[in-house]
C-alpha cells in the first residue's frame, strides 16, 4: 500500500495542452502512471498523444473514470482549476501551479475543506509512489520504493533528502510535497496523518522549512499520536529576518517562523532533526534504529512540550 | 510587494477612509510650501519601505515652514536607519507632510492573511501606534481577532462587535463599522497581503482619522493590477534584486563573500544553511526557479558577479528533469561572457552529470566539482581561504 496514490489512480490532467503541462504529463506516463484523459477548456474532442482531451473534469470523469486530478493550469485560472475538481467529486487533486494569487486560495480552500476532494499544494512538485504511479515534476530516478513517507514543505530540497534516503538504502512508500505557499490544501499533519494509519509506512521523513507556524503544530501532533519514528530536517537556520526567501510562505515575520523554534519544538515532541542538509538520510536511519527495540518511546516524558505550550503557539 | 505610506493612504482615502490632510513632497521647498499650507504647524513623514521610522528620526513635528525646509534639507538623501531597515538603513527620496492632529484616542486595526485558518484575520487592538506583536506578547486580552469567512465576508455585525470592543459608541462605532467594512473590502479588491492602520485616532473633535498606513499587496496578484508597476520607488530596493526580478529569480543580498545560485527556495536556504556550517559567509540567496533553464541561470550568474563582495561562486543545481550538461553549458557560458576568474564550486544532480562534469573541467574555468552537498560547500570554502 502507499498514500493518495497508487497503480490503481486514474489520472485526469488539467491544462494538459499547455508546455508544461504536456512535458510532465508525457514524463509520468513514461513512469507507469495511468493517465486516462486531460481537459483544456474549448479543446474538448482532440487527442493528444493518444489522451482524449475535453472541455471540463465532469466530462473528463464521465468518459474515463478518473479519480485524481494533476493541475498545470496557469495561475490566472488555476484556483478556478482546483474549485472544478472538487465540483466534480475527485479523490485528489494535485496542483503544480505556482504563483496563484491568495485572494483565489483564500476561497479555493474553503470550498475544498467543504467536499469530499483531497489537494496537495498548490506550488508544490506532487506527489509520487515510486514504482507504482508518479504524480508531478519530480524526477523519478531518486526515488526507490520502500517503506519511509516523505511530506515536504520544499521542491529540490526533497529531491536532496530523498537522494539521500535512497543512497543509504532507505527507499519510499510515498513522497508528498505539500508546497511553499502560505495557503495549500493538505498540511504537515493531515499527511502524517495517513502515513500513520499506512501499514506499508514504517518511518517519517518530514521537511520544513521558515515561516508559520505549520511544523510546531506538526511536532504537537506528532507527540500525541505518531505511532512511527519521524525525523526532519528545517531549511533557513541563517536565514534573515523579514525577507522573503524564494517561497511566498518562507518568511519570518513578527519573531514567528524561526527555524530554531521549529527545530527545538520538534526534538521535545521526540522528532530526530538533521543538524545539517548533508545528514538528512543518516537522521532518518538513526530514528529507525532507535525505534526498533520499544515501537514507542513513552518513557521520554515530554515535559518541555505540554499540551498548553502547543496551544499558546497555535493562536499567537 | 510594498508600497509608502503615502500610497496606501491614498489607496484608503479612495475606500472612503478618513485620512489627515496632507502633500507629497521630494524637495526641501515643496516641503515648506506644504507646510504653509497647513498653516505651519504640521508633520514631516520620511517615506521609505520600512516601519520604526520615529525611533529612527522620520517623523518629525514642526511649527514654522521654514524649520519644515530646514528638517526637510536634513532628511533628503539621508539614509534612515530604523530597527526595520537593517544597519545599512533606507535613502530618503520622498516626504509626506501632514495636517497636525489633536488625538482622544489610538487604535491599531488591520487585515492579513492568516495562514493557519487560510482566512483573512482583522486585528483590533484598543492600544495603538506601537509594535503589535509587543502587545501580543504583554496583553492578549487587548486584541481582537476575527478570522473572516470567505464566504460571507466581513459583516456588519461582526465590525460592530470589533467596535464595541474597542470600547467605541454612538456615531463613532458606527463610523467604524464603515470604516472595517471598507478596509475589508479594499483588501479583497487590491489584492492586499497587509492593509494596517496605525494608529487609527478618535480627534478631539471626534473623528476618525487613519493617522499611519502601511499596505503590501500579494506578488502573485501584481498582474491584476496594471497600476501597481508606476506605484515602485526603485530608490527603496536593491539594484541587484530589481534586475532579478526582470528576470524572475529570487534574490536576497547577504553579506558574506560566497556568491550562490541555486534552483530552488527550500534547497537554497538549505545551501545557505550548509556553507555557514562550513565557515563560509554567503554573499546572496539566489533561486533560479525549480526548473533552473539556461536563460536564468546565464542571467542568475551575471547578478551574481555583480557584486563586488563576491570572491567565489557556488552553484547547486539539482537538475531532476533538467539536463545537466545544458546548464553545464550555460554556466560556462555566462561566465566567459563576464570574464568570471574567480573559483567556481558545482554540484549538480540530475540527468546527464558526467557530461556537465566532463564539459565543465574541460572549459578553462577555475571550476571544482562537488560530489555532493556537504562536499561542494566544503570545496569552495576551502577555496576561498586558499585564495586569501
Amino acid at each position: 500500500m502507499s498514500i493518495l496514490i497508487d497503480r490503481n489512480s486514474r489520472i485526469v490532467v488539467q491544462g494538459i495542452t499547455g508546455r508544461s503541462g504536456l512535458f510532465h504529463t508525457q514524463q509520468c506516463r513514461a513512469y507507469g502512471t495511468n493517465i486516462v484523459a486531460g481537459v483544456t477548456p474549448g479543446k474538448g474532442g482532440i487527442h493528444i498523444d493518444g489522451i482524449p482531451v475535453f472541455n471540463t473534469v465532469q466530462e473528463a470523469v464521465r468518459y474515463t473514470k478518473a479519480n485524481v486530478s494533476m493541475i498545470f493550469v496557469p495561475p490566472p485560472g488555476a484556483a478556478d482549476a482546483i474549485l472544478e475538481t472538487c465540483d466534480a467529486g475527485l479523490d485528489l487533486a494535485v496542483c503544480i501551479t505556482e504563483g496563484i494569487p491568495v485572494k483565489d486560495m483564500v476561497l479555493a480552500y474553503a470550498v475544498q475543506k467543504q467536499s469530499r476532494t483531497r489537494l496537495v499544494g498548490p506550488n508544490c512538485p506532487g506527489v509520487i509512489t515510486p514504482g507504482q504511479c508518479k504524480l508531478g515534476i519530480m524526477p523519478s530516478y531518486i526515488h526507490k520504493p520502500g517503506k519511509i513517507g516523505v511530506v515536504s514543505r520544499s521542491g529540490t530540497l526533497t529531491y536532496e533528502a530523498v537522494k539521500q534516503l535512497t543512497d543509504i538504502g532507505l527507499g519510499q512508500s510515498t513522497c508528498v510535497g505539500i508546497g511553499g505557499d502560505p495557503i495549500i490544501g493538505m498540511k504537515f499533519i493531515d499527511v502524517l496523518e495517513l502515513f500513520n494509519n499506512d501499514p506499508d509506512t514504517e518511518g517519517v521523513f518530514m521537511i520544513g522549512e521558515i515561516g508559520g507556524g505549520a511544523e510546531e503544530e506538526a511536532a504537537c501532533w506528532i507527540r500525541e499520536n505518531m505511532k512511527k519514528p519521524v525525523a526532519a530536517f528545517i531549511a533557513g537556520v541563517t536565514a534573515p529576518k523579514g525577507k522573503r526567501m524564494g517561497h511566498a510562505g518562507a518568511i519570518i515575520t513578527g519573531g514567528k517562523g524561526k527555524a530554531e523554534d521549529k527545530i527545538r519544538m520538534l526534538g521535545e515532541c521526540g522528532v530526530t532533526v538533521a543538524t545539517s542538509p548533508t545528514q538528512m538520510g543518516h537522521a532518518m536511519l538513526e530514528a529507525m534504529s532507535a525505534s526498533k527495540p520499544a515501537p514507542k518511546k513513552p518513557g521520554r516524558e515530554p515535559a518541555a512540550c505540554s499540551a498548553r505550550k502547543c496551544k499558546t503557539i497555535k493562536s499567537d | 510587494m510594498n508600497i509608502h505610506e503615502y500610497q496606501a493612504k491614498e489607496i484608503l482615502n479612495s475606500y472612503g477612509i478618513p485620512v489627515p490632510r496632507n502633500r507629497v513632497a521630494i524637495t526641501a521647498d515643496q516641503v515648506e510650501r506644504a507646510a504653509k499650507e497647513m498653516g505651519g504647524h504640521c508633520v514631516i513623514k520620511a517615506q521609505i519601505y520600512a516601519g520604526g521610522r520615529g525611533k529612527g528620526g522620520g517623523v518629525k513635528i514642526v511649527h514654522h515652514p521654514e524649520q519644515a525646509n530646514d528638517i526637510a534639507k536634513e532628511l533628503f538623501g539621508k539614509k534612515l536607519v530604523t530597527p526595520q531597515t537593517g544597519p545599512d538603513g533606507l535613502r530618503v527620496r520622498r516626504i509626506l507632510i501632514e495636517e497636525a492632529i489633536e488625538i482622544a484616542r489610538e487604535f491599531y486595526l488591520s487585515i492579513t492573511l492568516d495562514r493557519e485558518t487560510s482566512r483573512y484575520c482583522l486585528i483590533a487592538s484598543a492600544e495603538g501606534g506601537v509594535e503589535i506583536e509587543e502587545v501580543a506578547r504583554k496583553s492578549p486580552e487587548k486584541i481582537h481577532m476575527l478570522y473572516i469567512d470567505p464566504f460571507t465576508g466581513l459583516r456588519p455585525f461582526q465590525a460592530r462587535k470589533i467596535a464595541l470592543a474597542l470600547g467605541l459608541s454612538g456615531v463613532v462605532c458606527e463610523d467604524c463599522v464603515e470604516l472595517l467594512l471598507n478596509l475589508y473590502k479594499c483588501t479583497l479588491e487590491k489584492d492586499c497581503f497587509l492593509a494596517e492602520i496605525n494608529p487609527l485616532v478618535v480627534t478631539k473633535a471626534g473623528w476618525l482619522l487613519a493617522m499611519d498606513a502601511k499596505m503590501s499587496f500579494d506578488d502573485n496578484a501584481v498582474y491584476r493590477h496594471r497600476e501597481y508597476q508606476d506605484m515602485v520607488d526603485y530608490s527603496q530596493l536593491d539594484p541587484l534584486e530589481i534586475t532579478a526580478g526582470k528576470y524572475d529569480l529570487a534574490y536576497i543580498k547577504l553579506s558574506g563573500n560566497i556568491g550562490c545560485m541555486v534552483n530552488g527556495a527550500g534547497l537554497a536556504m538549505a545551501t545557505l544553511d550548509v556553507l555557514k556550517e562550513f565557515g563560509g559567509e554567503p554573499a546572496n540567496f539566489l533561486d533560479v526557479g525549480g526548473g533552473a533553464t539556461r536563460e536564468k541561470v546565464t542571467e542568475a550568474f551575471k547578478i551574481i558577479l555583480e557584486d563586488s563582495d563576491v570572491k567565489g561562486v557556488f552553484v547547486n543545481i539539482f537538475g531532476g528533469i533538467m539536463r545537466c550538461d545544458v546548464i553545464a553549458q550555460g554556466i560556462i557560458e555566462a561566465a566567459n561572457e563576464v570574464r568570471c576568474a574567480l573559483p567556481i564550486v558545482v554540484r549538480m544532480d540530475g540527468s546527464h552529470v558526467e557530461e556537465g562534469k566532463t564539459l565543465l573541467m574541460e572549459s578553462g574555468l577555475n571550476v571544482q566539482i562537488g560530489e555532493n552537498l556537504g562536499d561542494g560547500a566544503d570545496k569552495i570554502v576551502k577555496m576561498l581561504g586558499q585564495g586569501g
